[in-house]
């Protein structure tokens, strides 16, 4: 339906094809001027420029430029985002009056003609200056700034590793979630030409379930009665939640036949009239915009909501934050971490948020599918011109996943710590029953007829 | 005739010549002065008659005595007692409540502690609020009092 | 393997020790260790004048300081023999003092114990709601916290004119921010999961350990002091003591939202019926003999017994703190509950490190 303007292959392709061709020109000409005086150097650079130019060197280029474009995109702009927005909005439930005035509280804004009058109360009397945003950098650099103290008895190998590990393992779940058509790593086009990863969701599982190793040697290798217990009861936590995530998964995944999640995501294009005959009485898709379209959240509510509460206890998020509960753990499996260790860990739980928000959006909410405008902008790119219709899959991508994070948020605001035994309990004798049942609903719709 | 009048006759009539002084302090409040041996007996008497709640034990040093000063309480019926139990100075010591009330644990500890009372019977006789190795009681009227501690100028201190 | 649970911890209100010892996540023996607060108290009052120990026992328990000064003032002039010759005026701003300080301290016990259970949103909607209150003591007497208010023979000073009228926009203000605590606490599905049949307190073994006030109140026992034995105005005023026959966390924050809700009421009472007149006598300055004055202090039964000698410095001041007390009762709640509830079950008894070490 939407377009996506951000084709990151595409881009980085041309990007290093056009950096690369600039080098050879350079390094060419180098070498012509070399060639008269000193042939062995111009025949060696004209070797460099060959090797410049040439294919495997540039998909090389191109593969780092994705994978650091993704990583930037998550850690740079989206942690931090997503940490400034938390803060802003709990703030506002906790009614606390200084913290919770954001764009507003910058006064240039009341220069603008008409909305303008909103902003000249807080020209007049500012509580504080800009937005805060950068509050969160500010925390990166001061924890970049401490020391690492490793404590003396610890296990120093294991000690150092299970950060590592961590953040490698929350990082490795981006490289299989598409955040559009074309802002994908993992991306092949298939039979049809259209993108497909055959078993994205499979891989994405896989790196979900990591997390324990870390977090349990984390609070093994601290050397301390506290952290062990910590980590032994985040571990038992997240291996009993991982059930019913994956079961909930396996009801899409019947429902929709593939693992792919370009795949879902097309899916969930078509009315929920056309893809389920007995409700066909609904608009179907040329009906804009009156139409229900098929996203799984309706079709699925219990795969929807037993999603939705294990990916908030995969998070560690309040509800279900008693590995790390301040009340008798301090800060649980990660006391004994310091400086920027304890900054990735830290900064970690918020992108394994945004992971599991991210698989939420693409199982149940549509992904990047929404309505949208045709604009006479558009695209080049190597199969032909792509036109620009706003707003693009990226932003409705973005828009829906911070949406279904601030409803995280809110929860985990709203309610008080769930003890373990309760937490194991939900887990196993709640979840689980109601998973499968979703599995069952998706047999039914497939073996009845009902969802095509 | 109030509840007041009833303990004190029910005490008088079965303790008749070991209360030292019974009087009635104010409506519902009867004091009670005892030698320290029927300290015991006296206080499992009230627990029977329905006071089911220690309040306090104080212990107060009046430097010829100690006084160890009870304060029981009943709820039911609306009352309390305040037993004074004498000790003598040389000899601190006197029989634990705890058989009868479990809540004078602590006010026996805390006792011992700051004035020095032996409670025989105290299952846990510890110090509670001091350092396990402090020397002294200090509550104890020989304890040196830091007194008024007035500002001294460094005129006066060099001796002006 | 025995755990200890502070002295430096971040939940436990103050600084005090619990050495628990484990089987799996279930505790089996509990042992507090406390003292380490202790500043000796009854010994530095012995030094002072009668009037001067107030600005002590304020600082006893620094959260709920007007009620322990008003016991050690009712003490003393029960000592003195004046007790009967307190204006009226000055009784029902002692009530009001009281009253208002009650709400303060029950409020930071909120601000205190949501946080124990991972509710953080609790902690700053309680404060919010104390600044009016400690504003409200503020116009009264001057302070937030540590007031110096009341005085051997009646309180410092008289209330600011406009005080009935805050008092009655605060408390109307409040109660509606009460209804969005209950929604927040009482009908929130988690919190009762926490704190439903946590941290029993029996009824038989309450009274014999000799736990008062909320904590009592909350295992069925109706053992308010400003009913049972009333002083100042208390006894012209009308109210019900809340009691709750649970026993456990949720019984004992119900109790706490119930006595907040009768304090308002006491309140608004106490302002209509004050009498014109003096608010002070003067107290003579010695004392001879021996008395004690118990009152119902936010957490408890607060009990002063004064001795004088004639001078005009006591005796012997003793100070009987209801958390004293409540806390040998701790081993016997403790046993047989989960680890993970401990720090919830101290948040519920309400401890005031202060009172308790003197």
């Amino acid at each position: 339906m939407s377009g996506h303007i951000v084709d990151l292959f595409g881009y980085s392709h041309a990007l290093m094809g056009w950096l690369m061709a600039r080098a050879h020109d350079a390094i060419s000409g180098i070498g012509s001027g070399l060639a008269g005086p000193a042939p062995p150097v111009a025949d060696g650079l004209s070797n460099m420029g060959a090797v410049l130019v040439a294919p495997w060197f540039i998909t090389l280029q191109t593969w780092l430029i994705a994978v650091t474009a993704v990583i930037m995109w998550c850690t740079a702009v989206n942690l931090l985002l997503m940490m400034w927005m938390e803060r802003k909005f709990y703030s506002r439930l906790h009614d606390r009056v200084g913290i919770k005035i954001g764009l507003t509280s910058m006064g240039f804004l009341a220069n603008i003609p008409i909305l303008g009058r909103l902003f000249t109360n807080f020209v007049k009397r500012p509580s504080h200056l800009g937005t805060g945003f950068l509050q969160n950098v500010a925390d990166g650099v001061k924890l970049v700034q401490k020391e690492n103290i490793t404590p003396a008895k610890a296990d120093r190998f294991t000690f150092h590793v299970a950060p590592v590990l961590i953040a490698v393992s929350t990082l490795l779940i981006f490289a299989g979630i598409p955040f559009s058509e074309g802002f994908a790593l993992m991306k092949e086009p298939n039979a049809d030409g259209l993108p497909s990863n055959p078993l994205g969701i499979l891989f994405i599982l896989a790196a979900f379930g990591l997390a324990p190793i870390g977090i349990l040697i984390g609070g093994w290798s601290s050397n301390n009665k506290y952290t062990l217990l910590g980590g032994m009861r985040s571990a038992a936590m997240l291996l009993s939640y991982e059930i019913p995530l994956i079961l909930s998964i396996v009801a899409v995944v019947v429902l929709t036949g593939s693992l792919d999640p370009f795949e879902i995501v097309r899916q969930q294009t078509q009315g929920l009239g056309e893809a389920m005959p007995p409700l066909s009485f609904l608009p179907g898709s040329g009906a804009a915009p009156l139409y229900i379209p098929n996203w799984f959240f309706l079709v699925q509510f219990p795969a929807f909501l037993v999603f939705f509460i294990a990916a908030l206890a995969e998070q560690e998020r309040i509800p279900f934050d008693l590995p790390e509960a301040e009340a008798e753990l301090v800060e649980g499996w990660l006391t004994e971490y310091s400086g920027m260790r304890f900054g990735l860990v830290f900064g970690f739980k918020w992108l394994r948020g945004l992971a599991g928000s991210a698989l939420l959006v693409i199982l149940f909410l549509g992904g990047w599918t929404g309505p949208a405008l045709a604009t006479p902008w558009s695209i080049p790119t190597d199969t032909g011109t792509v036109p620009i219709l706003l707003p693009p899959q990226e932003l409705w991508f973005m828009l829906k996943v911070y949406g279904v994070f601030f409803l995280w948020v809110w929860i985990s605001w709203t309610f008080p710590r769930v003890r373990i035994d309760q937490i194991l309990n939900i887990g196993w004798k709640k979840l689980i029953p109601l998973a499968l049942l979703a599995i069952f609903l998706s047999i039914a719709l497939r073996l009845f007829g009902v969802y095509r | 005739m109030g509840v007041e009048e009833e303990v004190k006759r029910d005490l008088e009539s079965r303790f008749a010549g070991q209360l030292k002084a019974s009087q009635v302090l104010r409506p519902r409040v009867l004091q009670v002065r005892i030698d320290r041996k029927d300290l015991l007996p006296v206080a499992k008497r009230l627990k029977e008659s329905g006071f089911e709640h220690l309040s306090c034990i104080s212990a107060v040093d009046w430097l010829t005595r100690y006084e160890s000063v009870c304060h029981i309480t009943s709820w039911s019926r609306n009352c309390l007692v305040e037993v004074i139990a004498e000790i003598p100075h040389d000899d601190p010591k006197l029989d634990s409540l705890f058989g009868v009330w479990p809540g004078a644990d602590y006010h026996e500890r805390e006792a011992w502690d700051l004035m020095g009372i032996t409670y025989t019977g105290h299952p846990n006789l510890e110090r509670i609020l001091l350092p396990a190795d402090f020397k002294y009681h200090p509550l104890r009227k020989d304890f040196p009092q830091e007194v008024d501690r007035q500002y001294v100028s460094r005129r006066k201190l060099g001796g002006g | 393997m025995w755990i200890n649970m502070g002295p430096q911890h971040p939940m436990t209100h103050g600084l005090w020790n619990l050495k628990v010892r484990v089987d799996g996540e279930t505790v089996v023996e509990a042992r507090p260790e406390i003292g380490y607060l202790h500043r000796g108290v009854e010994k530095i009052a012995e030094v002072r004048e009668f009037h001067k120990v107030v600005i002590l026992t304020d600082r006893l328990c620094y959260v709920s300081s007007v009620t322990w000064s008003h016991a050690y003032c009712l003490a003393v002039e029960e000592l003195m023999g004046i007790s009967d010759r307190i204006p009226a005026r000055g009784r029902y701003l002692r009530v009001i003092s009281n009253e208002l300080q009650r709400v303060a301290s029950h409020l930071m016990w909120l601000a205190a114990y949501a946080p124990d259970l991972g509710l953080l949103t609790g902690l700053l909607w309680s404060l919010r709601e104390r600044e009016l209150f400690l504003d409200l003591l503020q116009a009264l007497t001057g302070q937030r916290m540590n007031q110096n208010y009341p005085r051997v023979g009646g309180v410092r000073n008289d209330m600011p004119a406009t005080f009935a009228r805050d008092c009655e926009k605060v408390i109307r203000h409040f109660h509606k921010k009460l209804e969005e605590y209950e929604d927040l606490f009482e009908r929130n599905k988690t919190f009762r999961m926490r704190t439903e049949g946590v941290g029993v307190l029996s009824k038989a073994d309450g009274l014999a350990w000799g736990v008062t006030g909320p904590n009592l109140r909350a295992s069925g026992v109706d053992y308010d002091l400003r009913k049972l034995d009333p002083y100042d105005a208390y006894a012209d005023l009308k109210f019900e003591p809340a009691v709750e026959p649970g026993g456990d966390n949720l019984a004992r924050y119900l109790i706490r939202i119930e006595e907040m809700r009768t304090s308002c009421d006491l309140i608004l009472q106490a302002v209509k019926r004050i009498p014109e007149g003096p608010y002070r006598i003067k107290a003579p300055r010695r004392a001879e003999g021996t008395a004690f004055r118990r009152t119902e202090d936010s957490r408890g039964e607060a009990l002063f017994y004064v001795a004088g000698d004639g001078g005009d410095r006591p005796y012997r001041v003793k100070i009987r703190s209801p958390i004293f007390c409540t806390m040998s009762a701790v081993p016997t709640i403790m046993r047989g509950e989960k680890i993970a509830d401990v720090i919830g079950i101290m948040g519920s008894l309400d401890v005031c490190v202060g009172e308790m070490d003197k």
